[in-house]
């Protein structure tokens, strides 16, 4: 069996060799190369273009600008599955090229040329004119009567509104001794930073478009091209290889429908569109930044009687995602602590800043950073304990949703909390850091994540997967569900394996997805793929075995009933003797001259369950008051995601997902210039990812508790890891200095402003380093 | 593919000077992470560049009989942090070297690059500054010295002739013998970053410890050129190795220096900060001549 | 306008080389296009990623900010090298396997190059010193933590031999 075991990654060989093939390392030579013209305004409409001197390059093939767009087709971005209910859609907002502008670095034109040379200089000769319209960067005051307005069919910004009235708020608020807790919070935009950038490539072959894209989700792209050049998706074929990371940004339709467009501009001929890391971090997508107002009113026994929460999504530009990613905030917020009274409202805004979509997360280490500060400091006011706060209150075992119609079956949050609690001597250290003086001081801090698994009943959740056998009794594994860093070909391969009772070896999964070859599945996002293909491989392996089951009765003349297939071969089940190996069989088979037979399997896997998955972070910090500094000394997150198909995979998941809640945390922001809208630190120098340096060494803890729904008692553990390490290290800094940081990330410019407004430098410089 | 109009490839100073003479808009590309960058983002795209890269003469460090240290200005900051003349006699510039970015840009670039570049922030300038180093200069009139303090004429711009190229660092024996000192960059992370604030000290103490004979300071990032803070030093030199003395010194670079805000931070926090450094440089200088600090 | 094009000499995994370069392109297009070697990957292309990292003279160097022309004369050794050729790994790839140490792959061939380069000077390193030499590079995926464990597990292990 391989299923819970550390398997290495399939994929690893070609990863440290250099065979694993990237989209650009796949690009012929031949290809143009565009390039695209961003606006330099944050709102208004291009009046024209001045493109004499940019065609004089040498080099340059073509030039083509949004009003060379005859027919209009817009298109949705958000890589869902489709919605047959129009209604019910994503919002269908965008064009390849666009007059008008609605962020600094919209799309406005484009250049092919034959070389990267010819383009960039080309670019920088177009000349454009345009009529500015005022514009707005900030959520709340774009919602406000006469702010600028970024789409007409949405007054006042606003994307969409819901909320959430359960009990009775108003009255519940009046019971007498409550104590009332307060308080905003605030996350910045950020970006992915995956290393590859997004990049892809288009040519026209049989009157079909072939476009191979860095991407998490192939069959999306392929039917949103079809959309946005108005054509029969069926003409598309999309092929996904390896690629540098994802997080989120490549589960949005990016400039594949872009590129597929100039390549049909220039005669079918190969485009390259490989976009430069500097506009990766513009006109891709971004988190959404997130404000949010949060009151509780508890009891002196550290029970709720009511909660109130106000929260405001930055949209950007474009819908992309929209309201999907506050909802999220909106359940996490409701669910993780329940109460009785409960008001939620969450607004979806759009602003003239760069489009927020899927990230990481996908809202939850947003409402995690505001919900989990909040509750520090409920306790705080309360004088208790914050776990045995949290304890108190966190979703119980046996928490019914009625909405996802799921019930949380296993106590993790407790569990966990007392796992990465151990891990990090967090009851004796906090003891210690009791009474602190000077400069330096440290503190613990914890919090925890609430998350689910995929995205049903949100969304379909389908899965496809294919087997077919070798003649040397391997087979192949075909799966439309994409392997992007995260190690699902290694976890499909183990599901297969053990399903089917083959040798891991003998799986040989086809790790690239074609669209002219590949089942149908909708790809990573949602922490989805384990759990999602893990239906599909089950029920398509299981096919697969009694169709060689049967084959087997015929052979050897005894009931399929009594036999099975263990490590490659066929044996007697009631004695265990093997009778055949699987490549006798399979050559039996298929070079039968009276019946032969190629065995297969396909079969569809349709999803009706979001389990839960739950956890939490323990952080140890130590603070440099006056040098406005934290420094991370342990860390530790703690998961339950079910059973771990293949342990040293998962733990090496949660790491990475640890690092960029640490970057969260401590230093991340896409700032803008108030005065253009312009990003001012788009590139990797200015943007700070944690480095090497910046991290302790990392720790993953996992309890273990086997998912129901679950095909192998797996459920996802991709997106958690982030969710909840900032306010862990922000509920340490405020141990440590008794400062609450309210706004992230928690890096020196913040950190100065909330220790000079709390005292703690500013009036009397020190010395003592 | 970098979009520059011409590379001319000078094999030595003479060549190179030469070139410069011929190409008078042409730019000088060194270890190139500085140039190819500006050149990649549009500023400089289209330019001549002469590259000095294959001077091999122009790289490593010697001591000269004097006691000056000469640094090839194509001494890379990772061969500069492990030279052993720097080790022994001027740490300091391997602490301010090995701050620089990162492995892969401590290997390509170098401290010619750091200094004619003439950004406010650069690593190894503070360092130079409080040891009275000299560049020296490589024309077709011959050679000539100028302290490096004089060197800088504004944000962006050295005082570097049209057909001259920076052939040596000159660090003078008077300058480091005695001295103990200490680098300290202040960045939003702890690699791959530039300075928000930058300060190297360093001190020359009496015999007994326990007075600073002499103190030189200078910080980077809080004005448009790296700057030494004489009033500040003043402040010190002379004193006590104490608390005192530190917050004297230290308060006084406030009035000295002329940080600047902007999107990265306010001018407040660099004041705080490079007040902050100024102790803790001071304070990590005279324990590592041997002293203390009391109350 | 002077020559656009140079014939340049290089020695390229161990193998002597010669080619016509472009005097505009970088040594990242050289390795990638001219040779094919596409470990060589571009991420940022300034410096910042360390994706397109290569050992040049035993150093690391980002290939996307140095002149392919520079490279004449000069001893490059990029992932592709590594391998022995019978197709064995060396003992750092196989530990970056063993310790999980890739995941999308994108800046293992960089780093490990950077971790060869450590792991040559024969010197043992603290945990914290490791992350100092490693620090040129970006990882979103992995953060950071079994790359330290692959680079720690081959130094100790050549240091015991």
């Amino acid at each position: 069996m391989y299923v819970g075991k550390p398997v290495k990654r399939v994929d690893a060989f070609d990863k440290v060799t250099g065979r694993a093939r990237f989209t650009d390392d796949l690009c012929d030579k031949s290809a143009y190369i565009a390039r695209i013209v961003h606006s330099t305004i944050a709102h208004g409409k291009v009046v024209s273009f001045d493109l004499a001197e940019a065609r004089k390059v040498k080099g340059v093939v073509k030039i083509l600008t949004c009003f060379d767009l005859r027919e209009k087709h817009y298109f949705g971005t958000p890589g869902h599955p489709y919605v047959l209910d129009p209604a019910q859609r994503d919002v269908e907002d965008r064009l390849v090229l666009t007059d008008t502008v609605r962020f600094w670095g919209d799309d406005i034109a484009a250049v092919v040329a034959e070389n990267e040379v010819a383009a960039e200089q080309a670019l920088r000769l177009i000349k454009v004119q345009y009529e500015e319209y005022p514009f707005v960067l900030d959520v709340q005051e774009a919602m406000k009567d006469g702010a600028p307005q970024l789409h007409a069919a949405f007054p006042n910004n606003i994307l969409e509104h819901t909320g959430i009235r359960e009990g009775d708020y108003a009255k519940a608020i009046t019971e007498p001794g409550l104590i009332k807790v307060e308080g905003w919070y605030e996350t910045p935009t950020m970006q992915h930073c995956h290393i590859e950038n997004h990049i892809c490539y288009a040519e026209m072959k049989q009157n079909r478009i072939h476009l191979v894209s860095s991407t998490q989700v192939p069959h999306v792209v392929r039917r949103v091209v079809g959309q946005a050049l108005g054509i029969d998706w069926g003409r598309i074929r999309v092929v996904k290889p390896y690629i540098g990371g994802g997080f989120g940004n490549k589960q949005d339709i990016l400039y594949e429908p872009l590129c597929a467009w100039l390549c049909m501009q220039v005669g079918g001929h190969l485009v390259k569109l490989d976009v430069p890391r500097e506009e990766t971090f513009v006109c891709n997508r971004v988190r959404h930044g997130f404000r949010g107002h949060i009151i509780s009113w508890v009891r002196p026994d550290g029970t709720f009687a009511a909660r109130k929460l106000e929260a405001f999504s930055d949209q950007g530009a474009y819908a992309s995602h929209g309201h999907a990613i506050c909802a999220v905030e909106m359940a996490a917020f409701r669910q993780t602590y329940p109460c009785e009274n409960v008001e939620i409202d969450g607004w979806t805004v759009f602003t003239n800043k760069p489009v927020a979509g899927a990230m990481r997360g996908y809202g939850v280490p947003q409402i995690m950073w505001a919900l989990e500060s909040h509750t520090d400091e409920i306790a705080a006011a309360l004088g208790q304990d914050p776990i045995a706060f949290r304890r108190r209150n966190l979703m119980p075992l046996g928490y019914y949703d009625m909405f996802g119609h799921r019930k949380l079956a296993a106590d993790s949050y407790n569990q966990c909390l007392s796992k990465a609690m151990e891990a990090i001597g967090y009851d004796r250290k906090r003891e210690m850091y009791r009474h602190q003086t000077g400069n330096i001081r440290r503190g613990t801090g914890a919090a925890v994540f609430w998350f689910d698994t995929g995205t049903w009943p949100f969304l379909l959740e389908t899965s496809s997967c294919r087997m077919a056998m070798n003649q040397d009794g391997s087979m192949q594994l075909q799966l439309g569900e994409t392997e992007i860093g995260q190690g699902a070909d290694t976890v499909f391969s183990q599901m297969a394996a053990d399903t089917v009772g083959v040798p891991i070896e003998k799986v040989h999964i086809v790790s690239a997805q074609d669209t002219d070859v590949a089942p149908f599945g909708t790809g990573a996002y949602g922490s989805r793929q384990t759990y999602s293909a893990g239906h599909s491989i089950r029920k398509t392996g299981l096919q697969l075995k009694q169709k060689i089951l049967e084959k087997a009765e015929k052979l050897l003349q005894i009931s399929s009933a009594d036999l099975n297939i263990v490590d490659g071969e066929i044996i007697h089940i009631a004695d265990g003797a093997v009778l055949m190996d699987l490549g006798t069989l399979v050559k039996e088979v298929q070079y039968s001259r009276s019946g032969s037979c190629h065995l297969t399997a396909e079969s569809t896997a349709h999803i009706t369950a979001a389990p839960y998955t739950l956890g939490c972070t323990v952080a140890e910090v130590e603070v440099d008051i006056a040098l406005c500094k934290v420094r991370l000394l342990n860390i530790v997150n703690c998961h339950d995601a079910g059973v771990l198909i293949n342990p040293a995979l998962a733990e090496a998941q949660v790491h990475g997902g640890m690092s960029m809640g640490i970057g969260y945390g401590l230093s991340e922001k896409l700032v803008f210039d108030e005065k253009t809208g312009r990003p001012v630190n788009n590139n990797l120098l200015d943007y700070k990812l944690s480095t090497f340096m910046d991290h302790p060494s990392l720790r993953a803890e996992f309890v273990e508790n086997r998912e129901v729904t679950g095909p192998f008692g797996a459920k996802g553990l991709g997106e958690p890891p982030v969710a909840s390490v900032a306010p862990a290290i922000g509920n340490a800094v405020y141990c440590a200095t008794g400062v609450r940081l309210k706004k992230l990330p928690m890096d020196p410019p913040n950190l100065y402003q909330a220790f000079c407004e709390a005292g703690l430098i500013c009036d009397e410089r020190r010395v003592d380093a | 593919m970098y979009d520059f109009k011409a590379l001319y490839e000078a094999k030595s100073v003479d060549e190179a000077v030469r070139l410069r003479r011929g190409h008078p808009g042409a730019r000088i590309i060194a270890g190139g992470s500085d140039v190819l960058i500006r050149i990649r983002n549009g500023k400089w795209a289209g330019a001549e560049l002469i590259s000095i890269h294959g001077i091999d003469a122009l790289r490593g460090v010697k001591l000269e009989d004097d006691g000056t240290i000469r640094i090839g200005p194509l001494t890379s900051f990772s061969h500069l942090a492990s030279d052993p003349v720097i080790g022994t006699h001027i740490p300091v510039l391997a602490e301010a070297a090995n701050q620089v970015g990162s492995p892969q840009i401590r290997n390509i670039g170098t401290i010619g690059g750091n200094i004619c570049n003439g950004s406010p922030a650069a690593d190894t300038p503070p360092t130079l500054f409080v040891l009275d180093a000299q560049v020296e200069l490589t024309g077709t009139e011959g050679a000539r010295r100028v302290p490096v303090r004089d060197f800088y004429i504004r944000a962006g711009v050295v005082d570097l002739k049209p057909d001259e190229l920076l052939t040596a660092v000159l660090v003078p024996g008077e300058a480091y013998r005695g001295y103990t000192g200490h680098y300290i960059k202040y960045a939003m992370r702890e690699a791959l970053d530039i300075s928000v604030v930058s300060c190297s000290v360093n001190v020359k103490l009496t015999e007994d410890k326990k007075r600073i004979e002499n103190v030189r300071a200078a910080f980077g990032a809080v004005g448009p050129v790296p700057l030494r803070t004489p009033g500040a030093e003043a402040a010190a030199r002379g004193g006590e190795t104490t608390e005192r003395t530190v917050k004297a010194f230290a308060s006084a670079v406030l009035g000295e220096i002329s940080p600047w805000s902007d999107w990265r931070t306010s001018k407040a926090f660099r004041e705080h900060i490079a007040e902050e450094l100024a102790a803790r440089a001071l304070i990590r200088s005279i324990e590592l001549g041997g002293g203390g600090i009391h109350a | 306008m002077p020559d656009q094009y140079k014939l340049i000499r290089c020695t390229v995994n161990g193998r002597e080389k010669e080619a016509m370069v472009d005097v505009r392109a970088s040594l990242a297009d050289l390795l990638r296009n001219d040779f094919r070697l596409t470990s060589v990957k571009k991420g940022c292309e300034v410096g910042e990623c360390g994706a397109c990292n290569v050992l040049i003279d035993g150093e690391s160097f980002n290939s996307c900010i140095y002149l392919a022309v520079w490279a004449d004369g000069k001893d490059i050794l990029t992932l592709e090298g590594l391998e022995g050729p019978d197709g064995k790994i060396s003992d750092i790839q196989q530990a970056f396997i063993d310790e999980a140490a890739v995941q999308c792959g994108f800046c293992t061939p960089g780093a490990i190059m950077s971790a060869v380069e450590i792991l040559n000077e024969g010197r043992l390193l603290s945990d914290e010193e490791i992350r100092v030499r490693m620090s040129g590079h970006l990882c979103r995926c992995t953060g950071y933590e079994n790359i330290v464990r692959a680079v720690k597990k081959t130094m100790l292990a050549r240091l015991s031999q």
